[in-house]
């Protein structure tokens, strides 16, 4: 075959964009999370296992987890499209990341349905 | 008049000759004549006329000797002879990330297929009036700090992403380009610019560091081009 670059894959906005919308969710969640700290949620196990399972901090830890995972497929999908050019081996990458992302997201939420 | 001597440390290269690239230490005098670096650059040509590095205007508008000057893309015409400290050599490399053809030129080609990639020309279907396709005062002055690039590759080839992806990423001077065509009201293929800039690679390979702002001999702003390029994709998408 001959070797044609082919260019104008039709998407990029979408993945740019939600990298920053997912850093200001990790942004704000970390910010609750240091006021959580600052009040003294993590004095005990107890207080500290009160405020996690709290439903408000339920919602935005998953929220968090989510955006977590999303931000780094973007992120590291990046560090791969940089830095790895063999077609064959960069898709190899691409799918570990986002089978080891989706397994992080599951076992997060079943870490926040035990609470 | 005060004569000076400089001392240079050149990146050679001849395919035909070397096996491998070399650096020559050379030195050259210089007179308060010579202002530039592309004046000490012509003295050492006619001391070693094996050196070969491209010029034409020597006045920073046709762009050609774009080289890399201690570490950092400039245009030797630009640069004063002044800006170097005594008693340090100056070290003179080609532009990096493109392949040398011999010495301090490079292979352009690349560059320039990413530049014309983007459709570098006016997009108007309409028939031409009778005098000219008229803007106003405000819809020209958005084209101010783009359509001065004169495609050096001072900016293209200080950019990490350009240099890892040259074949898929547009790079700062095509994309300041390409938002030069974006933004000019005359142009009537707006949304076509931007559906072949929506790619992971060709317009999202730019990370934001700004290489390409640091460099630039005539001060423009590719990174800020790139944001208002994005910046017109969102608004085209919500």
């Amino acid at each position: 075959m001959v070797n044609r670059k082919i260019v104008g894959a039709h998407y990029g906005l979408i993945d740019w964009l939600a990298q920053r919308i997912t850093a200001l969710v990790m942004i704000v969640f970390t910010l609750v999370i240091a006021i959580g700290l600052l009040s003294g949620a993590g004095a005990s196990f107890e207080t500290w296992r009160a405020f996690m399972s709290a439903g408000l901090m339920r919602f935005l830890t998953f929220l968090f987890v989510l955006a977590l995972c999303w931000h780094a497929w973007v992120g590291v999908r990046d560090i791969w499209m940089d830095y790895v050019q063999p077609a064959g081996i960069k898709l190899t990458l691409h799918v570990l990341t986002l089978l080891a992302l989706i397994g992080y997201a599951g076992w997060a939420v079943q870490i926040i349905w035990r609470l | 008049m005060t004569t000076r001597t400089l001392q240079f440390r050149i990146y050679r290269y001849d395919p035909d000759r070397d096996q491998k690239p070399w650096m020559q230490d050379i030195s050259v005098e210089v007179d308060g004549a010579d202002r530039k670096l592309l004046d000490a650059l012509v003295k050492l040509k006619a001391k070693d006329d094996s050196i070969a590095f491209r010029r034409s205007c020597r006045e920073g508008v046709c762009g050609s000797d774009a080289l890399n000057i201690n570490g950092r893309n400039g245009l030797a015409c630009l640069t004063d002879l002044a800006s170097f400290p005594d008693g340090k050599p100056i070290v003179l490399r080609p532009l990096p990330g493109l392949p040398v053809i011999r010495d301090l030129i490079v292979d352009m080609t690349q560059f320039f297929k990413q530049y014309h990639s983007i459709k570098p020309y006016l997009i108007n279907n309409d028939p031409p009036p009778e005098r000219e396709r008229l803007q106003s005062p405000e819809e020209r002055e958005e084209l101010d700090g783009l359509y001065e690039c004169i495609l050096c590759a001072c900016c293209s080839t200080a950019c990490p992403s350009f240099w890892w992806n040259p074949d898929k990423f547009v790079g700062p001077a095509g994309l300041l380009a390409a938002y030069r065509f974006i933004a000019d009201t005359r142009d009537q293929a707006t949304s076509e610019r931007l559906d072949n800039l929506n790619d992971p690679y060709r317009l999202f390979r730019c990370h934001t560091i700004m290489n390409c702002v640091d460099v630039c001999p005539k001060g423009l702003n590719p990174t800020k081009a790139i944001g208002k390029i994005k910046d017109m994709m969102v608004k085209r998408a919500i």
